[in-house]
C-alpha cells in the first residue's frame, strides 16, 4: 500500500461528495418520477387488492376488515366457476384463432420490402386508433336479426330463417378476435422479420423441403414472437368486458363483467378483488413460463 | 408465354393466395370501420337499421351538447395525460437505460404490469385506493388512471429508440463545453425525438379511446366520450356519434399522412 | 524549452477491484504529438478519458496548464476530444456540429460563420456545411469531428483511436494529414492507438503502455532501436527475442548463452550470470554457412513468405523456437530445409533487463 500525501484524504471526501452530486441528481431526476409513479399507482394498489381479497363483505356491501376466505370459496361456487371456465375457453379460442390467422398474415408482410411492410403494418394499426366501442357496434348492426348478414344468407338461400348471431358467445369471440388481431400480428411480424434469410437458404441447401424448413427452422426461431402474441392476446381477452357487454348484451358474462359488477351494482369488493387476484395469478403464471423461454424484450406495440 | 415449371407454378399460386388472404384479413379489420362510417349517414333516430341517406348528422352533432361536452372532456384529459406521460416516460426511459440503482429491476418489472395485466384489474385497484383515501372521483382520478397505463407504453416505445451511441454523444457535447442541462435539450432530446413523438401519439390515442379505466374511475358529473358511447348502447346510438367518430378517424389518419409527408420532405431538403 | 502542458502525478484508476491504471507519472509538453500506445485493455483509453474528464482518477493529480482539473467537469476543461466513433450529432448539420462549441459559448453569429468556414477549409470540407452526418463517408465524418474539436482552440486535443474504422489506404492518408495539421496549428495532440506503425509514423514521443503501466516513454527512434523491456521489444516492430544468461562481460561486449545457442551483443550494466533478454530485428539477422566468431546459432530454413516489400524467412532453432529474417530480395541460393548459421553485428542487437512482474 503506497503512502498517500497528506491532504488527499479530504480531497477524496470532496470527490466522493461531488461524485454523489454529479451522478445521483441526474439519476434521481430521470428515473425518479417514473419509479415513484409506478410504486404509488401500480405496486401499492396491487398489493392492496390482494389484501382486500382476503377480507369479508359486510351486510350493506361495505368492506369489513376481517380475514376471511369467503371470496375465494365463492369462486369455487358452481355459477362462478362456470363463468371462469367460459372466460378461459373464450380467451383460449380467441388466442388460437388469432395465432392461426395472424401467423400467415405476419409472414406475408414480412416477405415484403421494408417500406411496403411498414405501410402495411400501419394499415393494421389504424383500426387500433379508432374507437373500439363503435367498431363493436358495427358488428352488432351487421349481424342483427334483420341485418345485412342475415339478409344475405336468406337471399342466397343458405338458410330459411334468420340466425340469431347477436348476444351469442360466437359473436363475442368474433369481436375479441377483431380487437386482438393487431396485438398478435405485431409481435409475430417482429420476430418473423428478424429471421435471417440465410438460415432458410442454408436449410434448403442441406436438402429440406419448404415445409420441413418451416417446421424445423422458421417455427422454432419465431417462437419468442409466438409467445409474445399469446401473452398479448390471451390475458386481455380474459379481462375485457366491453366486448362481452356490447356483443353479448348482458347475456354473455365473462370474468371481466363479473368483476365490474362487484364494484358497481352488486357491491362485493372482496369478491371482485378475489377475481382480480385470480386474473393476476393466471397472468403471472404465463409470464413465468415466458421468462423461462425468452428474455422479455421491449414489447413493441407500435 | 414461357411454360412455368411445377415449382414456379406452386410459388405463383402461393403468392396469389397470400395476397387474397391478406386482403381478406384487412377486410375483416376494416369492415366495422366502413360500416360505422356508412351509418353516419343513416336517416334514422337510432342506428338500428338502415333507413336512407342523409348528411344531417354532421351538422347536428355540434348541437348535441352531451356529445360535444364529453368530446372536450376526453380531449382535455388526453392532452394532459399525453404531456404527463411523455415527460415522465422520456425521463424514465433515459434514466433506466443509463443508471443502475437499487430496485431498478422492480421498477422495470412494474412497468410491464399495466401493459400485460387486464385493464379492469388496474382500474379496480386504483378505485379501491382512491375510495379508501376518500378522494372524490373525477377528472383527476381518470387522469391518474390514464397516465398509469400510458407511461409504461411511453417508456417502452422510447427505450426501443434510444441508440447505444447516446452516451458518446453526451460526452461529446460536454467535451465541447455544454453542461448537463444544455446537453439534454440540445443533444439528447433531439436524438430521441422520433421515439418521443411516437410515444406521444400512442398515449393520446390510448387515452382518447379508453373505456375501462374511464368508466371505473369516473365521477358523477362528466364522462369521457367512450364512456358516453358505452352508456348509449342500452338506449341506442345516434348517428351523430358515428359522424363524430368518423371525423376523428379522418383527422388521425390525415395527421399520420401529414407527418410522414413532412418527414419525407425534410429528408429530401437536407440532402441538397 | 517546451513547457509541460499536461501533468499526471501518481494517477491511479480502479474499476471495482480492477486496477486499470497504476501509479502513472507523465509530463506532456506543449506542442508535441504524444501517443499512448498499447494493446487492448492496457489503460491508454482510460488515461485519455481521465484527462478529458469522463472518468475520475481514483487517486492522483491531473494538471492542465498548471491548474488541477480532477474536480472539473468535461465542459470546464480546456481540452477537446475526437471520439473513436466520431460522435457527430445526427440531428444537426455539419455546420451546426462544428459550430456547437462556439454556440454554447455564445459567440456572435458572424464570428461563428467565419470560424466554421475556416475550419472546414482546413479539413477540406468547404462545401459540406448543410450535409447531415448520415450522408458522409467515414473519412469525412472523421474530419468533421476534428474540425468540431479544433474550432474551440483547445490547448490540448485528445484523440481516441480516431482512424480505427477507416480502411488502410485512407488511414495512411489521414495519418499524414493529421500530423501536418498538428504541426501547422502547434496544438498539443495526445493520441491513443494500438497500431504501432501509426504511432511510429506520427508521434514526437510514444508512451508504450502495458497492463496499466508505462513501460517506456521516448521518441520513436529510441523505442524502436533501444527497447527497455521485453514487452516493448516484442510490441514495436518485429523482433526476435532470446532469453539468456550472461556468461562473460568484456568491456561493452556481452557473451550470452541461450537455449538456442551462444550469441554476442553490445551493452552495459549487466553482470556475469545475470538473466536477461536479447532482441534482434529480422532485418539485421545474417545467415551464413558456418558460425561467426562468438556465435553458435544453428538453424534450419523452414519456409519463405513473400510480403510484397520484403521476403520473410522463418528459421527453426535448436531449442524449437522460430526466428524471422527479412530481406528485400529472395536469396537464390537459399532453399527450404537448408542448414544455416545465424549471426549479426553485435551493436545491432539490444540487451534488455529481465522484467519483474
Amino acid at each position: 500500500m503506497s503512502k498517500q500525501p497528506s491532504g488527499t484524504s479530504d480531497l477524496q471526501a470532496i470527490r466522493r461528495k461531488r461524485d454523489m452530486r454529479r451522478k445521483t441528481i441526474p439519476a434521481l431526476a430521470q428515473a425518479g418520477p417514473v419509479s415513484i409513479w409506478m410504486i404509488l399507482f401500480v405496486t401499492l394498489p396491487m398489493l392492496f387488492i390482494i389484501y382486500i381479497s382476503f377480507m369479508s363483505r359486510g351486510v350493506f356491501g361495505d368492506v369489513v376488515y376481517q380475514f376471511s376466505l369467503e371470496s375465494y370459496q365463492t369462486l369455487l361456487d358452481a355459477t362462478y366457476f362456470k363463468v371462469i371456465l367460459k372466460s378461459l375457453k373464450a380467451a383460449l379460442l380467441t388466442t388460437v384463432l388469432c395465432l392461426g390467422l395472424g401467423y400467415p398474415f405476419a409472414y406475408y408482410i414480412a416477405r415484403k420490402p421494408p417500406e411496403v411492410a411498414s405501410r402495411l403494418i400501419m394499415l393494421i394499426m389504424i383500426p387500433f386508433w379508432t374507437n373500439s366501442l363503435m367498431r363493436l357496434n358495427s358488428w352488432l348492426l351487421l349481424f342483427q336479426t334483420s341485418g345485412p348478414v342475415n339478409n344475405f344468407l336468406q337471399w342466397t338461400g343458405l338458410v330459411d330463417r334468420p340466425i340469431t348471431f347477436i348476444y351469442t358467445d360466437g359473436l363475442v369471440v368474433l369481436g375479441l378476435i377483431t380487437n386482438m388481431l393487431p396485438f398478435a400480428v405485431l409481435p409475430l411480424y417482429s420476430s418473423i422479420e428478424k429471421l435471417q434469410k440465410s438460415l432458410l437458404e442454408a436449410s434448403a441447401d442441406l436438402g429440406a423441403t419448404p415445409s420441413q424448413t418451416f417446421f424445423k427452422v422458421t417455427l422454432p426461431l419465431t417462437f419468442p414472437g409466438i409467445f409474445s402474441a399469446i401473452i398479448l392476446v390471451f390475458i386481455p381477452s380474459l379481462g375485457i368486458y366491453t366486448v362481452s357487454d356490447i356483443l353479448g348484451g348482458g347475456k354473455v358474462l365473462y370474468i371481466g363483467n363479473i368483476i365490474k359488477n362487484q364494484f358497481g351494482s352488486i357491491r362485493n369488493w372482496p369478491l371482485g378483488a378475489a377475481l382480480s387476484v385470480l386474473l393476476l395469478v393466471i397472468t403471472g403464471l404465463l409470464i413465468f413460463i415466458y421468462t423461462r423461454f425468452a428474455k422479455i424484450e421491449d414489447m413493441e406495440v407500435v | 408465354m414461357a411454360k412455368l415449371s411445377k415449382v414456379q407454378r406452386h410459388k405463383r399460386t402461393a403468392a396469389i393466395l397470400g395476397e387474397v388472404y391478406a386482403i381478406l384479413i384487412y377486410a375483416v379489420l376494416y369492415i366495422p370501420i366502413v360500416v360505422m362510417m356508412v351509418f353516419s349517414f343513416n336517416d334514422q333516430r337510432y342506428n338500428y337499421y338502415w333507413n336512407g341517406f342523409t348528411t344531417q348528422w354532421y351538422g347536428k352533432l355540434f348541437h348535441n351538447s352531451a356529445l360535444i361536452g364529453s368530446l372536450w372532456y376526453s380531449l382535455i384529459i388526453a392532452v394532459l395525460a399525453t404531456v404527463i406521460s411523455v415527460v415522465i416516460g422520456t425521463l424514465g426511459a433515459l434514466g433506466l437505460k443509463k443508471y443502475e440503482f437499487h430496485g431498478k429491476k422492480l421498477v422495470n418489472n412494474m412497468l410491464y404490469v399495466p401493459i400485460i395485466v387486464p385493464e379492469i384489474v388496474l382500474a379496480v385497484a386504483l378505485l379501491i385506493i382512491f375510495m379508501n383515501l376518500g378522494l372524490s372521483l373525477g377528472m383527476g382520478s381518470i387522469l391518474i388512471g390514464h397516465c398509469t397505463f400510458c407511461i409504461p407504453y411511453a417508456v417502452v416505445t422510447i427505450k426501443g429508440r434510444i441508440s447505444g451511441d447516446g452516451d458518446t454523444l453526451e460526452e461529446a457535447s460536454m467535451d465541447l463545453g455544454a453542461n448537463r442541462i444544455q446537453t439534454f435539450f440540445r443533444v439528447t432530446l433531439p436524438s430521441i425525438m422520433p421515439g418521443v413523438m411516437s410515444a406521444a401519439f400512442l398515449s393520446f390515442t390510448l387515452s382518447v379511446d379508453d373505456v375501462v379505466m374511464s368508466n371505473m374511475l369516473a365521477g358523477a358529473k362528466n364522462s369521457t366520450l367512450p364512456v358516453l358511447i358505452l352508456s348509449m348502447n342500452k338506449s341506442g346510438i345516434t348517428p351523430d356519434v358515428n359522424a363524430l367518430t368518423t371525423i376523428m378517424i379522418l383527422v388521425i389518419v390525415a395527421g399520420m399522412l401529414l407527418s410522414n409527408g413532412v418527414k419525407a420532405l425534410v429528408k429530401r431538403r437536407s440532402a441538397v | 524549452m517546451a513547457e509541460s502542458i499536461v501533468s499526471l502525478i501518481d494517477v491511479e484508476k480502479r474499476f471495482g477491484s480492477n486496477l486499470v491504471v497504476r501509479k502513472m507519472n507523465m509530463e506532456i509538453y506543449e506542442g508535441e504529438f504524444l501517443t499512448l500506445l498499447g494493446p487492448s485493455g492496457c489503460g491508454k483509453t482510460t488515461t485519455l478519458r481521465m484527462i478529458a474528464g469522463f472518468e475520475d482518477a481514483t487517486s492522483g493529480i491531473i494538471k492542465v496548464q498548471g491548474e488541477r482539473v480532477e474536480n472539473k467537469e468535461p465542459y470546464q476543461r480546456d481540452v477537446n476530444t475526437v471520439f473513436q466513433n466520431y460522435a457527430l450529432f445526427p440531428h444537426m448539420t455539419v455546420f451546426d456540429n462544428v459550430a456547437y462549441g462556439l454556440t454554447i459559448k455564445k459567440v456572435p453569429k458572424d464570428e461563428i460563420r467565419q470560424r466554421v468556414a475556416e475550419m472546414l477549409e482546413l479539413v477540406q470540407l468547404t462545401d459540406y456545411e448543410r450535409r447531415k452526418p448520415d450522408e458522409l463517408s467515414g473519412g469525412q465524418k472523421q474530419r468533421v469531428a476534428i474540425a468540431r474539436a479544433l474550432i474551440n482552440r483547445p490547448k490540448v486535443l485528445l484523440l481516441d483511436e480516431p482512424l480505427g474504422a477507416l480502411d488502410l489506404k485512407l488511414r495512411k492518408q489521414m495519418q499524414i494529414e493529421l500530423k501536418r495539421l498538428q504541426k501547422k496549428l502547434g496544438i498539443t495532440f495526445v493520441y491513443v492507438t494500438h497500431d504501432q506503425e501509426e504511432a511510429l509514423t506520427m508521434s514526437d514521443r510514444i508512451a508504450v503502455m502495458n497492463a496499466g503501466v508505462i513501460e517506456q516513454l521516448g521518441t520513436p527512434m529510441e523505442i524502436y532501436d533501444h527497447p527497455l523491456t521485453r514487452f516493448v521489444a516484442g510490441f514495436i516492430g518485429e523482433s526476435n527475442i532470446f532469453d539468456g544468461t550472461v556468461t562473460a562481460v568484456e568491456g561493452d561486449l556481452l557473451r550470452v548463452d541461450t537455449p538456442a545457442g551462444k550469441l554476442l551483443t553490445r551493452g552495459s550494466g549487466f553482470a556475469v550470470g545475470e538473466e536477461m533478454h536479447v532482441s534482434i530485428r529480422p532485418e539485421y539477422l545474417e545467415a551464413g554457412e558456418r558460425n561467426a566468431d562468438g556465435f553458435d546459432l544453428p538453424a534450419r530454413i523452414k519456409d519463405f513468405t513473400y510480403m510484397g516489400t520484403v521476403v520473410k524467412t522463418a528459421l527453426d532453432m535448436a531449442d524449437g523456437t522460430e526466428l524471422k529474417l527479412s530481406r528485400f530480395e529472395q536469396d537464390a541460393n537459399a532453399h527450404e530445409g537448408d542448414k544455416v548459421y545465424l549471426s549479426w553485428r553485435p551493436e545491432k542487437s539490444v540487451p534488455i533487463k529481465k522484467s519483474h512482474t
